[in-house]
């Protein structure tokens, strides 16, 4: 789900702030709420959706080198709104933060890009599908097959993304809820990208091949007010089945997941059926955060240890988080992406 | 006990309020003066900061149109997707004040005034009435804008908004006016040529702009505020000595009775550790009250000379005063070092009185320190170069200068003995001698203020005669025109066209020559230039070859900053190289200028058009043609400037700047004055023994007290004889050495007789004054205490 996001909190106001990615649960106002029943529409919805207060397009990769060696890498673009409208110009309350990562065994390149909206600077259109900051972009004649490139000052990577697999709609048909007093967003996912391409780093080029997981969400109000952070799941199995699960860390943890099959078969399972938790903490930027945890979903058979390819994958952007790839071994073996928000205490 | 010994020792300023007044007032004076100068120095140091703060001006790289053409917004889109960290901003004036509009999301860290983390406020900032960052007094001058004003310290008269706001009320939308480059650039960025041609990169300058610029004009200030200081040392000399000497009876019979040495000592130094915090205090309020007065006209001279702006307002600051204290404090020990170490050697039985003769001693080391000082000074002038070795020369001088008087002094007197006839000259020749010791470091105040003031008014006053021929060459057009925009100049011209004689256009653009910042003037082929413009240095038919376009005409400041004499071959444009035709004298600003023909003017920069003229007519019509510019093509009046009028702004300008030098400088002369007299109150109680067996043998006490004026008015009109060479030394020095280094130009040293003459007798009213009250004691001095000395009773 990348509820990540919440970075957004930079442009919130000063008590969210405080709150840290809490402020996520800070009341909606004018904006639209996401409705239960509401049929996505495609492609129209891979675009913007400028009356929700945020929305993000975020896309997680698990790679490997020539050598076998293992990378990580993400592109992500955020949407915050500062009123529940577009426009044109300087003056359109639409402002874009692009974050890019690659994450090696060793190391964690990190690079964010802040713009206006309405200036041309950055922004999602639906069809043909782009999104862009800057010069980093994510784009292609049809959602099935992109371009992403990114960079940084000491990385850059240059990639092709093609579907191999539907869309999937998490929660109910995209209605993601997000707590037990109803908080919930729209959420897509594209989990069945191969990918190719190549990364720069200080070293040198590396050609790189993997599988690429995309998430669209977006919403007004997706945190309850008693929740402080997640920690987010995106598992991919050897086998072909996949798994999205998340725990939203509050007075009462809550936890939603989707298991989806080889075929592109969905299912949601509802609080409770997943579960998270942490084996071992590893202090990083001065926070102690789990990266190596007891995964399980009893009613798929999934009994798994999930373990940080490198434990130091920092985000120290404008609000930091901890984001990189994993491993997975036990009743099953794969790869995957952990998202750990809110450790900030 | 210490109790009982400090409420003795305090005895004597109860005793003696108008030395403990001397001592405070001396102190307080020179911590004033100091501290009121480090006050506007650290106020026009934060401003500068502000600036470069809150636009980042220097400390970033920045691309810019060149020829001061606009950036359209869909280039600065262009560049950020091409992969450059870019960041855009836009500049203007709304009504006076400078309105900088920024982008928060993308300028660099600490650019703008949210600062970083400060995240709450950027909705606001970017909300859709908006907000304007600026300090209280500039708010207060915007006209109205609709967005809310928010107080900030940035520079002075610069308010600070969003960019989308700032294009707005600037009438400038899709406008750019230069973009700031991030020191950290990703990987993939293409290069600037590819993406955006019409572009340029400059690098980020090292150091502040206006921080540099100014800095000879805040060392100047230094240099003063330090030479005040060092007189009201003179004085707390002066004021501690006498108290010293008065209480060296009340130490011994302390003693006497039982109270150890080092005790006594450390009350002492503890006694003067408050009073110099207490002076030091007073000194500090006082000179905030100096700074608070001086700063507008300083602020006016930084804006009008270097285009810095710098608050008008004076804020505290910790360091500022603390520093001041530490001063005063600093300044007490070393003034009062002498005489408590003296104190503190001063065997038990000593006869409470020192004789005045020994202290007669004539140290050969002093000539010699003298003797070296003046010769690195010399050396340094003759050598040496930079603003720093230039002060450091003219404080050789001074020092040197002032080592050596004594000495000379006392070959006058001498002299003087050698020549004198009859018993009571040579007792007056013997016995002046005999007190030079004593009266030496008031002397040596009187010196150097003196010297000072000659060689700051001959510098001053050859800088205005220099200046005002100079304005007279240079501002030779009847009545300045400035049109608002390039529509409104062509109208302009074709009005004016049959109503003058000339129409001068004056084109301009700001460039770097040779790595330095400088304006690039394209000048019109004219009789008003051939006549009136006075070279340093030119080729042979300078005109007539300039005319041709073949070559240019520098300023000094280029000429000396760049060492571009003439021949030499200067970059004007990428692809115009030409060689320097002549060398003029600029004394209106510190920065270079290139003069080139308006035809290769327009050629190389077809973009800039001219917005100001020179208007050539009969004087006589100059207030007829305003009128009808006024009422008939609505030319604000603003807008225009006839030459008396701009020649009194130059002037007005060039006073300020000089203002504070001259306020400063009979402050210097008054506390010089001040010394003498504390040193004369000293010596005249030690000098009893002396006078008594003279008043012994007949002259009356009436007598002896008019010798003692005639003495001080000698010593003053002999000092003032060496204190003449040693100002016109200072003068050359300031004006062939430090105004070189300072602003670029050397001007030449004229002598002003009468001015000296004037100040010799200001010198010697003031020593006289100085002496009135030691005299007029020593005429009203009951026989009774002359007597005593043969009774050993004093």
């Amino acid at each position: 789900m990348n509820v990540k996001v919440l970075l957004l909190l930079i442009w919130l106001p000063v008590q969210a702030m405080a709150q840290g990615f809490a402020g996520l649960g800070t009341a909606g106002g004018n904006f639209a709420q996401p409705q239960p029943d509401t049929v996505l529409q495609f492609p129209a919805d891979h675009g913007p959706h400028p009356d929700y207060r945020i929305e993000w397009w975020y896309v997680t990769a698990n790679l490997t080198g020539p050598d076998g060696t293992p990378y990580g890498l993400q592109w992500t673009l955020f949407r915050s709104a500062l009123a529940p409208h577009d426009g044109q110009g300087w003056e359109t309350p639409q402002l874009w933060m692009g974050h890019a990562a690659v994450t090696t065994p060793q190391k964690q390149f990190v690079a964010e890009h802040l713009a206006r909206g309405g200036i041309g600077q950055a922004g999602v259109e639906a069809d043909p599908f782009s999104a862009w900051i800057d010069d980093w972009v994510l784009q292609g004649a049809n959602f099935g097959k992109l371009h992403m490139a990114g960079s940084g000052v000491d990385f850059a990577y240059d990639v092709g993304l093609t579907a191999k697999g539907p869309l999937v709609l998490h929660g109910q048909k995209g209605y993601s809820v997000k707590s037990g007093s109803g908080q919930a967003s729209y959420y897509y996912s594209q989990p069945f990208f191969k990918l190719s391409g190549t990364l720069t780093l200080p070293e040198g080029k590396v050609p790189v091949t993997g599988t690429a997981w995309l998430d669209h969400e977006w919403s007004s109000q997706p945190l309850a007010q008693d929740q402080t952070g997640w920690d987010w799941f995106s598992l991919s199995f050897d086998r072909g089945d996949k798994l999205m699960g998340f725990v939203l860390r509050g007075a009462k943890d809550y936890t939603a997941a989707t298991w989806i099959g080889a075929d592109g078969t969905s299912e949601a399972l509802p609080d409770g059926a997943f579960s998270a938790l942490p084996l071992a903490t590893h202090s990083v930027a001065g926070h102690d955060m789990p990266v190596d945890w007891h995964v399980i979903l009893p009613k798929h058979g999934i009994d798994v240890r999930v373990k940080a390819l490198n434990p130091d994958a920092w985000m120290a952007t404008s609000v930091p988080y901890w984001e990189g790839p994993v491993t997975v071994s036990g009743s099953q073996a794969g790869v995957g992406y952990l998202e750990m928000t809110g450790y900030d205490h | 006990m210490s109790f009982t010994i400090l409420s003795a020792l305090l005895g004597h300023w109860w005793r003696n309020p108008l030395q403990l007044i001397t001592l405070l007032a001396g102190l307080a004076l020179g911590t004033a003066l100091w501290s009121g100068v480090q006050a506007i120095n650290a106020e026009a140091r934060a401003s500068y900061d502000a600036a470069a703060a809150t636009l980042g001006g220097g400390s970033y790289g920045q691309i810019t149109a060149g020829q001061g053409e606009a950036i359209p917004q869909a280039t600065y889109i262009g560049l950020r997707r091409a992969g450059w960290n870019v960041s855009p901003v836009i500049e203007g004036k709304l009504g006076t004040v400078r309105l900088v509009g920024i982008d928060p999301l993308t300028a660099p860290q600490g650019v703008g005034p949210l600062p970083a983390g400060q995240t709450a406020d950027l909705a606001a900032f970017l909300s859709d009435e908006g907000q304007i960052y600026a300090r209280a007094e500039t708010l207060a001058r915007l006209p109205g804008t609709g967005a809310r004003g928010v107080i900030a310290d940035v520079a002075p008269n610069t308010a600070i908004t969003d960019i989308g706001l700032a294009q707005r009320l600037l009438n400038r939308p899709g406008q750019i006016d230069r973009l700031l480059v991030a020191p950290e650039q990703p990987l993939t960025r293409r290069p600037l040529a590819e993406v955006a041609s019409g572009l340029s990169q400059s690098a980020p300058q090292q150091g502040n702009d206006a921080a540099r610029l100014t800095d000879s004009f805040h060392l100047n200030l230094t240099a003063f505020g330090l030479l005040s200081f060092a007189v009201g040392l003179f004085i707390v000399h002066g004021a501690v000595g006498l108290a010293f000497e008065q209480r060296r009876q009340m130490v011994r019979t302390l003693r006497a009775l039982g109270a150890p040495l080092r005790g006594l000592i450390i009350l002492i130094a503890l006694e003067l550790a408050v009073l110099a915090l207490l002076a030091g205090a007073i000194g500090v309020a006082l000179g905030y009250l100096v700074a608070a007065t001086l700063l507008p006209d300083v602020a006016a001279t930084l804006r009008g000379l270097y285009g810095a702006e710098v608050s008008g307002e004076l804020a505290l600051r910790a360091s500022w005063w603390l520093s001041g204290l530490a001063m005063a404090l600093g300044g007490t020990a070393v003034a009062a070092g002498g005489a408590l170490w003296s104190l503190a050697r001063m065997p038990l039985l000593a006869s409470a009185q020192p004789r005045a003769w020994v202290l007669a001693r004539q140290s050969r080391w002093q000539v010699v320190i003298a003797v070296t000082l003046l010769a690195v000074s010399g050396a340094l002038a003759l050598w040496g170069h930079g603003l720093i070795v230039g002060f450091a020369m003219l404080g050789a001088m001074l020092i040197g200068g002032a080592l050596a008087l004594p000495p000379l002094l006392a070959l006058v007197l001498r002299l003087g003995g050698a020549l004198a006839k009859g018993v009571l000259p040579q007792w007056f020749w013997a016995d002046t001698h005999q007190q030079l010791p004593g009266l030496s470091l008031a002397l040596m105040a009187l010196l150097l203020a003196m010297a000072a003031n000659v060689g700051v008014s001959t510098m001053v006053s050859s800088f205005r005669l220099t200046f005002t021929g100079f304005l007279d060459q240079r501002l030779a057009s009847e009545l300045y025109v400035t049109a608002k925009d390039a529509a409104e100049a062509d109208v302009f011209q074709a009005f004016v066209k049959d109503r003058t004689t000339a129409v001068l256009p004056i084109l301009s653009l700001t460039s770097q020559i040779a790595g330095f910042p400088a304006t690039i003037y394209g000048a019109r082929d004219h009789a008003t230039y051939r006549d009136n413009w006075r070279f340093l240095r030119s080729e042979p038919g300078v005109w007539d070859k300039l005319a041709k376009g073949a070559g240019v005409l520098i300023n000094e400041q280029l000429f000396r900053r760049a060492g571009l004499d003439l021949d030499a071959d200067i970059t004007v444009a990428p692809g115009l190289v030409l060689p320097v035709l002549g060398i003029y004298g600029d004394y209106g600003n510190p920065v270079g200028q290139v003069i080139l023909t308006e035809a290769v003017f327009r050629r190389t920069f077809p973009t800039v058009t001219a917005l100001r003229f020179g208007l050539r007519l009969d004087p006589a019509k100059v207030d007829a043609l305003r009128m009808s510019l006024h009422d008939q093509l609505g030319l604000p009046d603003s807008a225009m400037i006839d030459q008396a009028a701009i020649k009194a702004l130059s002037l007005s300008i060039f006073e300020r700047t000089f203002a504070v030098t001259t306020a400063l400088n009979i402050l210097t002369l008054a506390v010089a004055g001040f010394a003498i007299m504390m040193s004369l109150l000293t010596l005249a109680a030690m000098r009893l023994p002396q006078l008594a067996p003279v008043w012994a043998l007949g002259l009356t006490r009436r007598r002896l007290a008019a010798l003692e004026l005639l003495r001080a008015v000698v010593l003053a009109a002999l000092t003032g004889a060496l204190a003449l060479p040693l100002g016109l030394g200072l003068a050359w020095a300031l004006l062939a050495v430090v105004n070189v280094e300072a602003f670029g130009w050397r001007l030449p040293m004229y002598l002003f007789p009468l001015d000296y003459l004037r100040l010799g007798g200001l010198a010697l009213l003031a020593a006289l004054l100085a002496a009135l009250w030691p005299a007029w004691r020593l005429s009203r001095m009951p026989p009774t205490q002359l007597l005593g000395v043969f009774r050993h009773e004093r």
